[in-house]
């Protein structure tokens, strides 16, 4: 298993659609705002994945993300893509839940390069392998 | 309840003597004359509140004691001193205002003490709590006294920076969220080499948890020095970190012997690229603020652990809650810190705990008897306190954890991980796997406490380790009465 593992559910057998639509609804009866951000560098450091939109803030049926979702899906084939649950209120405002709902067939590796620093300690950075 | 106050008339004792004349002639009097009880106050919005449990001596009367208590935590001295009248004494004097008797603990009671925030420096745990617990608790005419819980108000908390990170910002950065974060203490916490001890790190980590974990002791022995420790953990969370794609971290314990030293191991962590530093409760409070003042300089997580705290928090009738140290402690500020699991091997009663874990995350906290909290706490903004669950804990006790704390907790698995039969990657891959699963049928609108052994038995039928996780330690429980339980419920056992 070499895939990346970023998201809540990861480790799990890739969710169906119907799954998906389940957490959807999860996040909407939590009154959280759906958002989808795809990237083919998921470099866990790359915060600013592109958006397919804005988050949908006024959004309260699954069924439309998961339009959303098949479209953004038949145009980034390749990419990865998140779907992320953001929180507004007073001292979160921020995101409660996010997962991969999309992967491409060839996953992403990364690998380390280094040099040497002081003491014997290394500087490290992770580059695309 | 009812107040021992209202039960009988007051005894004369108990009235403070106010012509200053007769108040202010040398001698002894009682504490309560002397103006430490008032029956009639009323709490200002800016004192501090504390309620503690007493038990006093054969013969002394509960409001004596309870006025003893606010004048040997205030101003008082044993004898009566003219110079107070140099100051506006009445303002500089705790004031206890309620006595109760503890329910079904005869001999034992509740005493409110409201004390002006003139009292306390701003910014210094060192300072409120040589007040609060500098002397009373050895104090003859008291068996024993016990600080049960502070209101500290909006204004003195405003005086502290709290968390250098909190829960929001610890996720921006892990880049996780939606579930409990996962950890392990690495093990044997003893006697392992640096380039071993790094191994565990990497295979745990690698296996699917987010931290990896110093033990309390850990420190720069003569089997792992800590320069070592730190070079090959480091080594281990960036290559986890590469393979999977995650954000890793691994605790690196820094508590040394002098502050000098805990700074010269930070920065070394810091160079090193970790996200995270710890330290023990065993440092103090002034170690513990000037820690939290660099890890707010230096964008680092810090993690708290307890150690120690079972010497003065386990027994009820005589030390200091926990709730009140995670008070202090929220206010001092740390990001991480360990509160119990309710049902691995060490102390706590599930409301018991899950009232600390409400002390560390919520923004407003409700009265809550049943789970120990005696006042309503507003944090005024300062950030979240990202509460860890560790000690003899299993992926087979997954759906109770979620249950009990929800998803902003990091559940840590040190025997459950390195401990597994196939080996560490293995067993970190078995409780990620479990918790997944969990999370996902939670989210769903499932029972997952009454389903939660099907869900677990589901995923094991696809993920071997998990299988073999709950064939080893499925049937594992802890099932002890717990020493420090709520006064107002009766008690409750998970397991």
């Amino acid at each position: 298993m070499s895939k990346i593992t970023q998201g809540a559910f990861s480790f799990l057998p890739d969710l169906t659609d119907q799954q998906i639509a389940a957490q959807i609804e999860y996040a909407l009866g939590n009154g959280w705002a759906v958002s989808l951000e795809f990237t083919d560098d998921p470099h866990p450091r790359h915060t600013y994945w592109d958006m397919w939109g804005i988050p949908m803030f006024d959004l309260r049926d699954a069924a439309g993300v998961m339009g959303e979702l098949k479209a953004c899906r038949a145009a980034h084939p390749d990419s990865y893509i998140r779907l992320s649950a953001f929180d507004s209120t007073r001292g979160w405002e921020t995101v409660r839940l996010a997962f991969l709902v999309h992967r491409p067939k060839q996953e992403a590796r990364y690998r380390l390069e280094r040099s040497e620093g002081n003491g014997r300690s290394q500087r490290y950075s992770m580059v695309r392998a | 309840m009812t107040s021992v106050s209202s039960l009988a008339p007051p005894p004369p004792a108990a009235t403070a003597i106010t012509d200053a004349k007769k108040r202010y002639a040398a001698g002894v009097l009682k504490y309560a004359q002397m103006g430490y009880w008032d029956a009639d106050y009323q709490p200002k919005d800016t004192d501090v509140l504390a309620v503690f449990r007493i038990t006093p001596q054969e013969g002394v009367d509960p409001i004596e004691a309870a006025a003893a208590v606010a004048g040997e935590s205030s101003t008082a001295t044993w004898t009566v001193v003219w110079t107070d009248r140099l100051t506006a004494c009445d303002s500089y004097r705790g004031k206890a205002y309620r006595v109760e008797p503890v329910p079904g603990q005869p001999g034992q009671y509740f005493a409110w003490v409201a004390y002006d925030i003139i009292l306390f420096e701003e910014g210094s745990i060192a300072n409120l709590t040589a007040s609060i617990i500098g002397n009373v608790f050895s104090f003859k005419p008291l068996k024993a006294a016990r600080l049960e819980d502070m209101r500290l108000p909006q204004a003195y908390v405003k005086t502290f920076k709290g968390p250098p990170t909190g829960i929001v910002v610890e996720r921006e950065r892990l880049n996780c969220f939606g579930r409990p974060l996962l950890g392990a203490t690495v093990k044997p916490k003893l006697g392992l080499s640096g380039k071993n001890y790094g191994r565990v790190v990497y295979e745990a980590l690698r296996g699917g948890l987010d931290f990896t974990k110093d033990d309390e002791n850990i420190n720069s022995q003569p089997f792992m020095h800590w320069r070592d420790r730190f070079l090959y953990c480091m080594e281990a969370v960036n290559q986890a970190s590469a393979r999977t794609g995650e954000v890793k971290g691994h605790y690196l314990n820094i508590t040394a012997g002098t502050m000098e030293e805990m700074y010269r191991r930070g920065e070394l962590a810091k160079e090193l690229g970790s996200v995270i530093v710890m330290v023990d409760l065993i440092i103090g409070w002034t170690a513990i603020q000037s820690i939290s003042e660099w890890a707010r300089q230096n964008d680092m997580i810090l993690h708290m652990h307890r150690a120690g705290h079972g010497t003065y928090t386990r027994q009820k009738t005589h030390g200091i809650s926990f709730r009140v140290i995670a008070k202090w402690l929220r206010l001092a500020g740390v990001d991480h810190l360990h509160c119990g699991t309710a049902v691995g091997k060490l102390e706590g009663d599930p409301m018991t705990v899950q009232g600390y874990y409400n002390v560390c995350r919520e923004r407003f906290n409700a009265v809550d008897l049943p789970r120990g909290l005696f006042f309503e706490q507003d944090w005024v903004d300062i950030r979240r306190v990202m509460p860890v669950a560790s000690g003899g804990i299993h992926a087979g006790q997954m759906h109770q954890l979620l249950n009990l704390f929800g998803d902003d907790v990091v559940l840590q698995f040190g025997g459950g991980t390195i401990g597994h039969p196939m080996g560490i990657e293995a067993g970190a891959v078995a409780n990620r796997v479990a918790l997944e699963a969990m999370v996902l049928a939670r989210n769903e609108g499932r029972d997952i406490l009454a389903e939660g052994p099907e869900i677990l038995r589901d995923a094991a039928k696809w993920c071997k380790p998990l299988e073999a996780a709950l064939h080893t330690w499925g049937s594992v429980t802890f099932d002890y009465t717990s020493t420090d339980t709520s006064d107002f419920v009766p008690t409750a056992s998970v397991a």
